[in-house]
């Protein structure tokens, strides 16, 4: 294993906060949220809701893309190509082709947007057979990576709310392993009315601007969006000579094992994934200097989440923010989305705000950070957690 | 130095019934269009509060998972990780039916949350008290090969000592109706097996197929897995690189293998991916199980079974031979198991008797 | 009366899947989550659908829930009260 962990040399997001890596660094110096009424499709949970959703269509990010008219690109798809070419092109990876690169991307609803807006044509018409086999999770990574040109070690992970951050612990694990020289990972998840009315039946949305970590938080907002960073062995880093933009030094994947969708009180699972995170890294709880928090403003989350964080770093809880006021959550997206959040902290030397925040939680004795904050970073841990219990943590440390 | 990998147990739900010593010899050949798996009795073997809300996918899960750690005497293990193609279709089904039938309105939660791919690990995890590492692949037809690589890296690196690896799709009615709208699966009044096979289209099925690996070989280990190698592409010209590269990073030669199990699954533009593999193995006995598993994406984990059946009990059901003309007697060594679909997901894995 | 709790047992039993059990064996003041029926936080915001789709009763807060959903008693008193069809 090598000492400084993998380095990070590229890295593309598209979110409700911004098209492009500046864009969204811009939105997080400016407080500026990315919440709103949806528009690219109707439901009747319109004005109930508000969502962190990308407002280029589908056909606009087709023509960016550069695709064909009768593409068979859901938007999850759309989403994910397009941070992507950002990635590489932000890791100059054009050529190279000796080097053995894999791809390894995650989603959540996959092709469920278009199943639910044509599925029930396709028994009667063959117009939009096209979008069937666009449906399961894995055909959204192939479109990618044939995007990109990328041909090779190239899979998808799908654990809920953490899937990118498996995804990048994966691909983290194979470059370690020296199975592969350099891999993009990272998620897509695009909104759909499956997964807003899911999460409508579970009575876990606010219908304001999330609050996350304040006493009075009444839920989430979903988000869409999509990112991937470039991975690379220190090996080969130092043969071309690369710009490192950061390295991921340590990642854990634990299991709450609790219940199927609630977090349990004391966040076992968060725990869990948090400790083995810095044991990866070899560091300790004090050397965290910021913590991106899943936070994503539910009443169980936060209170399981601050708990975790309570028992990793005792009484000296590191700044820390939830970002899912500016972007909403993201699902399978979220780990990657955070990863490019977290990264951009440690090259600013920068903590991103906690919006809304007002009255601090009496179960917990921490406050999250709740205007921008310029102090220098070192390293940065990013929680991920998801339904089934899936915890996940990332760390990244200044290049 | 890397720990070597092994198959400690094995259980499974599947269209042949459940894993057991007359498995291969009592199995049949599948010629209808869709398959559905052979349910056990789940009584008693599932509590009543749990199983209210299970889906067959889970069901089946569960009671592959608990075989396969049963075979091996594993409590629980330090890991969980298994690979499905569609995930939990059938409740993603339900949601999407409601969803339309109702208009967004009345809609309830259960069917949501277990629609995530998630769900057959997270439950199985839920039952056991497994706090350990947890993740689900999907990637089409190596979403099962994704997570053999996974708990590889987890058990040669030895982060881990026993992972329970899985790979599970269940039929879903209007998923199952798509497929076959789109022309993927064969339709409904079609009676063929992969060798009868005319129509277009393959037999499909379900299943569920567990495996406790382990970094040590004990007395029930069935074989050895040697490693995997997953390619999202390939062209037929490329097929020789493709082999021979990952067969010389494992230091062995075609003639090394004995027996290649292959997918063929009755359409003629997949099966001719496995005569081009075929052709590079000469000395190789060509060995097929499709035609008794049926294919769904995570149906290559049935080769698995077909390879360290084979290796731990040194010989072939006859129902496996591709060819009519079966071989003499020989010793089983190196089997190599190659998979695709419609071009996409390839994936090698070389096992070996231990 | 009788007839509301006869048709909310068996709306349970079938929205919630429960196997093996008839109205007959759930008693009238028996504890529907926890100890008693056993039901937990899934099932109640099934509930909340039911009161909706059968009862024309809208629960905004799922933690109102947790008075209502004591028991077929408790169950039967709000349903009456509330019912809007």
């Amino acid at each position: 294993m090598t000492d400084r962990g993998v380095a990070v040399t590229g890295m593309g997001i598209i979110s409700a906060i911004g098209e492009t890596v500046e864009e969204n660094l811009w939105s997080l110096l400016a407080g500026k949220h990315g919440l709103s009424r949806i528009a690219n499709f109707p439901t009747r949970l319109r004005e109930q809701i508000w969502v962190g959703e990308q407002k280029k269509t589908n056909d606009e990010l087709s023509a960016s893309l550069g695709l064909s008219e009768r593409n068979a690109f859901t938007r999850t798809a759309l989403l994910g190509a397009y941070a992507a070419r950002q990635a590489l092109e932000s890791a100059n990876m054009q050529g190279a082709h000796d080097l053995r690169t894999g791809f390894i991307s995650s989603t959540s609803v996959g092709g469920m947007d278009y199943t639910e807006r044509y599925g029930p044509t396709y028994l009667t018409s063959p117009e939009w057979h096209r979008y069937i086999p666009s449906h399961p999770a894995g055909d959204s990574s192939h479109k990618i990576a044939e995007y990109l040109g990328i041909k090779g070690l190239v899979t998808t992970v799908s654990t809920a709310c953490s899937s990118a951050a498996n995804a990048i612990m994966m691909g983290a694990r194979l470059i370690r392993s020296r199975r592969l020289d350099r891999v993009i990972v990272g998620g897509t998840d695009a909104l759909s009315k499956f997964t807003i009315n899911g999460f409508h039946t579970l009575m876990i949305l606010a219908d304001a601007p999330c609050q996350p970590f304040d006493m009075h938080r009444k839920g989430l907002n979903l988000g869409e969006g999509a990112a991937y960073l470039v991975l690379e062995s220190e090996e080969i880093v130092q043969r071309q000579g690369k710009k490192v933009l950061a390295y991921l030094t340590g990642y854990g994947n634990a299991n709450d094992a609790f219940h199927q969708t609630a977090s349990s009180e004391n966040g076992e699972g968060a725990f869990l994934a948090m400790q083995k995170a810095l044991a990866v890294a070899q560091l300790t709880p004090q050397a965290i200097d910021y913590v991106n928090a899943h936070g994503t403003a539910t009443p169980n989350n936060d209170l399981s989440e601050g708990r975790a964080m309570q028992r990793i770093f005792k009484s000296n809880v590191p700044p820390f923010s939830s970002t899912k006021p500016f972007t909403g959550h993201t699902l399978a997206a979220a780990g990657a989305i955070e990863a490019v959040y977290s990264i951009l902290a440690l090259q600013q030397d920068m903590v991103p705000p906690n919006l809304h925040f007002d009255t601090p939680m009496e179960e917990l004795d921490m406050i999250p950070e709740t205007a921008v904050r310029h102090r220098s970073l070192s390293h940065v841990l990013s929680n991920s957690f998801g339904f089934g219990g899936n915890c996940s943590s990332l760390i990244f440390s200044k290049a | 130095m890397k720990k070597s990998v092994f198959i400690n147990g094995i259980g499974a739900v599947t269209t042949q019934g459940i894993w057991r010593s007359e498995f291969f010899s009592e199995a049949r050949v599948l010629d209808h269009a869709i398959n559905a798996a052979e349910q056990p009795a789940y009584k008693g073997f599932i509590s009543p509060g749990a199983i209210r809300r299970m889906s067959r996918g889970i069901k089946m899960s569960m009671y592959a998972a608990q075989q396969a750690l049963g075979e091996s005497f594993v409590t629980i293990p330090d890991a969980i990780i298994t690979g499905t193609g569609l995930g939990c279709s059938e409740d993603s089904d339900k949601f999407l039916r409601s969803l339309w039938e109702n208009d967004e309105q009345f809609l309830t939660p259960t069917s949501f949350i277990q629609s995530t791919h998630n769900t057959v690990a997270a439950q199985i995890a839920l039952q056991l008290s497994c706090k350990g590492y947890n993740v689900t692949h999907v990637n089409g037809a190596s979403s099962f090969e994704s997570a053999l690589l996974d708990t590889l890296m987890l058990l040669q690196t030895g982060e881990e000592e026993h992972v329970l690896l899985g790979g599970v799709d269940e039929i879903a009615e209007q998923t199952y109706s798509f497929l076959q709208a789109g022309g993927y699966i064969k339709t409904g009044s079609v009676r063929e097996t992969v060798k009868t096979s005319v129509s277009p289209g393959v037999n499909y099925a379900e299943g569920a197929h567990f495996f406790s690996m382990s970094a040590g070989r004990v007395a029930s280990s069935y074989a050895e897995i040697i490693d995997v190698k997953l390619q999202n592409e390939l062209e037929g010209s490329q097929m020789r690189s493709f082999l021979q590269d990952f067969l010389t990073t494992k230091d062995l030669h075609p003639e090394d293998i004995d027996a290649v199990i292959l997918g063929y699954n009755g359409d003629e533009n997949d099966d001719l991916f496995y005569d081009a593999l075929w052709q590079e193995l000469p000395l190789a006995t060509p060995l097929y199980y499709k035609h008794l598993s049926g294919q769904y994406d995570s149906c290559s984990a049935f080769g698995l079974m077909v390879a360290a059946f084979v290796l731990k009990q040194q010989t072939v059901p006859s129902i496996l031979y591709w060819n009519e003309k079966i071989p003499p007697n020989t010793t089983w060594k190196n089997i190599l198991i190659y998979n695709q679909y419609k071009g996409k997901d390839h994936s090698l894995v070389v096992v070996r008797a231990c | 009366m009788t007839a509301l709790k006869e048709e909310l047992k068996r709306q349970i039993i079938e929205v919630l899947h429960l196997e093996d059990i008839t109205p007959a064996d759930i008693q009238d003041e028996e504890a529907l989550f926890g100890e008693g029926l056993g039901l937990d936080s899934i099932d109640a915001l099934e509930l909340i659908v039911l009161m909706d789709k059968t009862y024309g009763i809208k629960l905004a807060d799922p933690k109102k829930g947790r008075d209502i959903f004591q028991s077929i008693d408790t169950m039967v008193a709000y349903i009456s009260e509330h019912r809007t069809k």
